[in-house]
């Protein structure tokens, strides 16, 4: 009783199995091309079994290898079963559905209640689980939309987005060429180096720190975006608007950060530096920057998200026939939701990739801070 | 008046007035004191006597509104641009991003020593704190009192006669301190130093100081000024002699005239 509270899951698991069994068959009576019975042999003792051996006392690592092949090898023959059966799923099969991925959710708890002894133990473990969290993610969603038959329209399967994905890379290529590459790096460097500079010289001049701030604040409460027409009049269709709607998204978080990074430093340490004689520049090199750092990280970080957001929406109002933005502004008026959700992942990827350096770069910068320096 | 060539330190009516929303503030009046070459000097007294005020008047961390005081024969702020006094923080007040090697070259770094002689700097004052072999460490990685003897190397590493320091062993637990202590007055006698100590400890007070500067609140003023009969070389057990005890009661004397607890 205890097992199979411990591992409620396969307990859950089994339940379904047995509901499953009571409401055979698999497809829809009228189905072109049903289950074989071995087939519906095989899943049911495939999760049936896995689920049994959750409630064992094996090791915690075999358990976990069991359920994830076990789970993973049910799931796939069932949606290799959708084939040509589209929107014929009957309850039994998302019963099995939700068994199996039940499975793969104690599995995925039982890895992480592993205490790997090496590092590259440890590393694999941490890529292992979110990986598994995310295929299960795009499972689900596989297997819900061709097994109900939800229109493409609303929601196409991660399967067909793929595809789509693999067979437009030229004109994914493109797009990320024009965005990317020219609106969103140039206009990110240029915002966020201004936004810098133009705090230094905040911190430097007084005028502009009482003049430049307080409007500073009031315009990044600007929706920003409405800008885009504009800078569009202004710099014409190509990508220098869209690198001007990043410029002005990013300069002011990064302009409010640095300045409040700058005044970090505590009164100690100042007079520390005062002590020494210290000119204004040494003191800004050796104490104040990089007692802003976690701040000016902070902003970089923020506005890698706020450069993708901007020269993506930016597109909307006009562009030359490449762009991310614009392709999703096209796509979706001919239908082709399909080519919407791979731009959707394409921006998703180089967000995680553009987010994941910047954050590579603080953890090497600000390795000293309390929140970096771990056990 | 005690302008002699051996005059570290020499203020005279020194005084300085906070101006704050409740009225002002008199952190220090009528101050006069001299320190001399190669002096122990101890402030001590209760919270608001003005104890750290006046060291951070010599250190010119803060401006007196009245009377004169004369650092090295200068102004303050020309003893400070002459990089004239090391200053011992309350805290350590080390920088987490450098290591504690990197710590200590900072002032070497702003005052333009080369990078040989900052190399040979460093190694002598981790040396003369204890603290060889910890010069890669980050600061975080060390324990409190090991830190504070980190931020004394790093204002020994300069070649500054005075050495200023605000209650900096006030933080650490009275083993450590004792032991900090001891190590004080052996850097002190190695380094022939001139230091100005601030502290609310007795004990500490008489141990470590040729004189002691006995300091009482509400105005800031100077009530009693006590030349240590003890020898110069003292080891921890000159805490239990008869001669300790006296001063020590002098000092708890003076500290009580000043203080009136009745008003």
């Amino acid at each position: 009783m205890k097992r199979a509270l411990h591992s409620w899951q396969g307990a859950l698991a089994l339940i379904l199995c047995l509901a499953a069994l009571a409401c055979l068959p698999l497809m829809a009576a009228d189905a072109p091309s049903p289950f074989g019975t071995g087939t519906v042999v095989l899943v049911f003792l495939l999760v049936a079994g896995a689920a049994l051996v959750s409630f064992t006392n094996l090791s915690q690592p075999l358990v976990a290898t069991i359920l994830f092949v076990a789970a993973h090898l049910a799931v796939w023959l069932l949606l290799a079963g959708i084939a040509g059966n589209e929107g014929k799923a009957t309850l039994a099969f998302f019963l099995m559905l939700a068994a199996s991925w039940l499975l793969a959710w104690r599995c995925v708890t039982e890895l992480s209640g592993i205490r790997p002894k090496s590092k590259s133990g440890d590393t694999f473990l941490r890529l292992l689980i979110p990986a598994i969290f995310g295929a299960w993610i795009l499972i689900l969603w596989e297997a819900a939309t061709r097994g109900a038959g939800i229109p493409f329209i609303i929601l196409p399967p991660p399967s067909s987005i793929g595809a789509r994905l693999a067979g437009s890379v030229p004109i994914l290529w493109a797009d990320v060429q024009q965005t990317i590459f020219k609106a969103v790096l140039f206009g990110y460097v240029v915002g966020c180096a201004s936004g810098f500079v133009v705090a230094i010289l905040a911190d430097r001049i007084a005028f502009l720190r009482r003049g430049l701030l307080p409007i500073g604040n009031m315009v990044s409460a600007l929706p920003i975006i409405g800008v885009a027409p504009i800078m569009v009049m202004w710099f014409g269709f190509d990508w220098q608007s869209k690198a001007a709607v990043v410029i002005i998204m990013t300069f002011f978080p990064m302009l409010v950060n640095t300045v409040a990074g700058l005044a970090a430093s505590g009164a100690m340490e100042r007079d520390l530096m005062r002590s020494y004689a210290s000119d204004y520049w040494q003191t800004l090199m050796k104490l104040r920057l990089p007692a802003a750092m976690p701040f000016i990280f902070n902003a970089l970080k923020i506005n890698s998200t706020l450069a993708l957001i901007g020269a993506i929406v930016a597109e909307f109002f006009g562009t030359p026939i490449v762009g991310m933005g614009f392709r999703i502004s096209t796509e979706i008026g001919r239908m082709n939701v399909d080519m919407v959700w791979a731009e959707i992942a394409v921006a998703a990827l180089i967000g995680s990739v553009f987010y994941g350096v910047v954050a590579l770069g603080e953890r090497a910068t600000t390795f000293w801070h309390p929140s970096n320096r771990g056990g | 008046m005690n302008n002699s060539p051996s005059s570290v330190v020499s203020a005279q009516k020194l005084g300085l007035t906070f101006e704050t929303s409740d009225g002002p503030v008199h952190a220090l009046s009528n101050v006069d004191l001299t320190v001399n070459k190669g002096d122990f000097v101890s402030f001590i007294g209760p919270s608001g006597c003005g104890k750290t005020t006046f060291l951070r008047v010599i250190a010119d961390l803060e401006k007196a509104t009245a009377g004169e005081i004369t650092v090295n024969g200068m102004t303050p702020e020309e003893a400070r641009k002459s990089r004239s006094y090391g200053y011992v923080f309350q805290a350590p007040a080390l920088y987490p991003w450098r290591t504690i090697e990197k710590n200590i070259a900072l002032p070497l770094e702003i005052m333009g020593y080369s990078s040989t002689d900052r190399k040979a700097r460093i190694e002598r004052t981790l040396d003369l704190v204890n603290l060889s072999g910890f010069g890669k460490k980050y600061p975080w990685q060390l324990s409190g009192g090991m830190q504070q003897r980190a931020s004394i190397a790093r204002a020994l590493a300069f070649d500054a006669d005075l050495l200023l320091m605000d209650e900096p062993f006030g933080a650490l637990d009275e083993i450590v301190r004792d032991h900090l202590n001891e190590q004080l007055l052996k850097l002190w006698a190695r380094t022939e130093k001139t230091i100005c100590f601030v502290t609310h400890s007795i004990p500490e007070a008489v141990y470590l100081s040729t004189r002691i500067v006995v300091m009482s609140p509400r105005p800031g003023r100077v009530t009693d000024v006590i030349e240590s009969t003890l020898p110069r070389e003292r080891p921890l057990e000159i805490r239990e002699t008869p001669e300790f005890l006296e001063i020590a009661h002098r000092v708890r004397e003076g500290l009580r005239a000043g203080h009136s607890y009745e008003e």
